[in-house]
């Protein structure tokens, strides 16, 4: 079996500033991976060179791509990565807006990806979006309303959505629960949950909740200073953390 | 007297020579073949937008600086100039445009469809259909299709680069979930050549189908800097979906004037008790009709 997403010693420099550093790991398909790190420690970094938005200083970032098998994402032509991007990769942004078209209604924002494959027909369109608005507990009515009318936790599901419409099979997630209160990120979570295990998707989720992690989480890495400094599966890292750092970590979550 | 070939004034001679003999249609030669040139690459790659280094007319942005700048540079002393604005030889734009050209270029100028070599227009293409051997020039006001979806030029030149245009039915999804049908009525976005998505300016849909036509087709904004350009018989798809295709629909009324039933039509307000007639918007076409003896029913009514 070939890994889904194989990182050999990714690094990448900000001048003389460490973004992440000798990044190295497996991602094998159905597996939730999870990166943990305090703000600055390099997760962002990481996960936007994964997915192609910032171009690394060195390493490789292979994917098995659906035609041609193992392939490295970092040396593809432009559009060979950019239609990756629209089909087998997903992108889900903290911040909503950043992921969706606020002046296109929610059945447009989903079916945006569709049509970008190549969807001609506005009634398949339409029923896909409507199909997938109801997978993520959003209402047909409010199918030609647009996100600017929606909640933040009905924004950040409708991203979801959009970027779930193609059957995706690797999904980055950037502090998915950013920004949203515990009742609604708890109901997020689930419905992430539930997702992840119907589609078989990978996923790899930055966030710096370790109760995300804990919940979504397979395996977990834990960055300091654009290091790895503990990887491991996520139950093993948090209940017996080794680097002084993940003792930190987990020590630090209050317990109610 | 308008030939565009320098010559050295001698002392003597001073009299003889004029600003003009250089200066053919206003604008200086290096100008013109610049201009030139963004138009044959424009020719070479159907619907590609090629910039140029767009110039300060006497006349402000939005009154059609790019359309008189690519006729400018089309123009010879022997063409035959007509202007239309939305149809209509006799309005500002137009008439403003032709005595510029009359001015600066001294070119005979025409209403007559059939009778001009270069056709400046805002807004519509002459429903007389057009020949080899005439052009058609573009006012454009915004030349990328995809502006208003996505503000970032440098994004819009990748998705062209890259033929990224889901983003285009988008736009025509949003209309038909809201309107019921594809409501885009103007500037409706075409496909060239199964390649570049191409805003054909802002002419009614009604006119879409006639761009795949024997003459040149050249399109010019000057504020955006862009020129783009049709060859003969380019091959032009308007966008739509397999179920709801693209319908190139005008008012359903023959003309008041002269009876037509294929033309586009203006809707004009008559009285404030409702009163309402429509007439062909191209008014060369609708005059040629009216001495021809066509006769709608207002005309009709008004003679008796």
């Amino acid at each position: 079996m070939t890994p889904l997403l194989d990182v050999r010693h990714l690094s990448k420099h900000y001048g003389r500033q460490i973004g992440c550093a000798d990044v190295s790991f497996d991602l094998w398909p159905g597996e939730v991976l999870g990166i943990v790190g305090e703000s600055g420690s390099g997760k962002s970094t990481l996960l936007n060179c994964l997915a192609g938005h910032l171009a690394p200083d060195q390493g490789e970032v292979i994917f098995d791509t659906r035609a041609e098998g193992p392939k490295d994402t970092l040396t593809m032509s432009e559009p060979e990565r950019r239609m990756l991007s629209r089909t087998d990769w997903a992108f889900v942004h903290q911040h909503a807006r950043d992921g969706l078209r606020m002046g296109v209604s929610a059945g447009g924002n989903v079916g945006e990806r569709l049509m970008a494959v190549g969807a001609r027909n506005y009634g398949s369109i339409r029923s896909q979006a409507i199909d997938w608005l109801g997978r993520v507990e959003i209402g047909e009515t409010r199918v030609d309303d647009r996100p600017t009318t929606f909640s933040g936790g009905m924004q950040q599901r409708l991203q979801i959505a959009r970027n779930l419409v193609t059957g995706p099979r690797l999904v980055f997630m950037d502090e998915p629960t950013g920004g949203l209160d515990v009742s609604v990120q708890a109901r997020l979570l689930d419905l992430v949950r539930g997702l992840v295990r119907d589609m078989g998707l990978s996923a790899i989720v930055v966030t710096h909740d370790i109760a995300v992690v804990r919940l979504l989480a397979d395996r977990l890495m834990v960055m300091k200073d654009g290091h790895v400094v503990e990887t491991g599966l996520t139950d093993q890292v948090l209940d017996d953390p080794q680097h002084a750092y993940t003792q930190l970590l987990v020590s630090s979550v209050l317990q109610v | 007297m308008c030939c565009p070939v320098l010559t050295t004034p001698s002392p003597g001679s001073a009299k003889d020579w004029l600003m003009s003999d250089y200066n053919f249609a206003y604008l200086d030669e290096q100008t013109k073949r610049m201009i030139r040139r963004a138009i044959l690459k424009g020719l070479a790659i159907p619907g590609y937008q090629v910039p140029f280094a767009s110039r300060e007319m006497p006349m402000p942005y939005g009154w059609g600086t790019g359309g008189v700048q690519v006729s400018a540079a089309t123009l010879t002393p022997d063409d035959t100039l007509k202007v239309i604005d939305q149809g209509a030889d006799d309005t500002t734009n137009a008439v403003s445009i032709r005595s510029f050209f009359e001015r600066t270029a001294e070119v005979a100028t025409t209403t007559v469809t059939s009778d001009a070599s270069v056709i400046q227009t805002r807004h519509r293409i002459p429903e007389e259909p057009l020949s080899e051997d005439q052009i058609l020039v573009y006012q454009v006001p915004i030349p990328e299709p995809l502006r208003f979806l996505e503000p970032r030029e440098t994004e819009t030149r990748k998705m062209h680069a890259l033929e990224e245009y889901g983003l285009m039915h988008v736009k025509l999804y949003e209309d038909i979930s809201r309107h019921g049908h594809i409501a885009t009525s103007y500037a409706y976005p075409v496909k060239i050549e199964g390649r570049y998505v191409m805003d054909p300016s802002p002419i009614p849909k009604f006119d879409n189908p006639k761009m795949n036509m024997p003459a040149i087709q050249l399109f010019g904004a000057g504020r955006e800097q862009r020129i783009y350009a049709l060859p003969p018989y380019t091959d032009t798809v308007s966008l739509d979906f397999e179920d709801h295709p693209f319908d190139p629909s005008k008012a359903p009324h023959p003309c008041g004037l002269c009876g037509a039933e294929d033309s586009y039509l203006d809707e004009v307000i008559t009285d404030d008790q409702g009163g309402r007639m429509f007439v062909c918007s191209d008014t060369d076409y609708c005059e040629t009709r009216c001495a021809n003896g066509h006769r709608g029913t207002e005309l009709a009514e008004t003679a008796a």
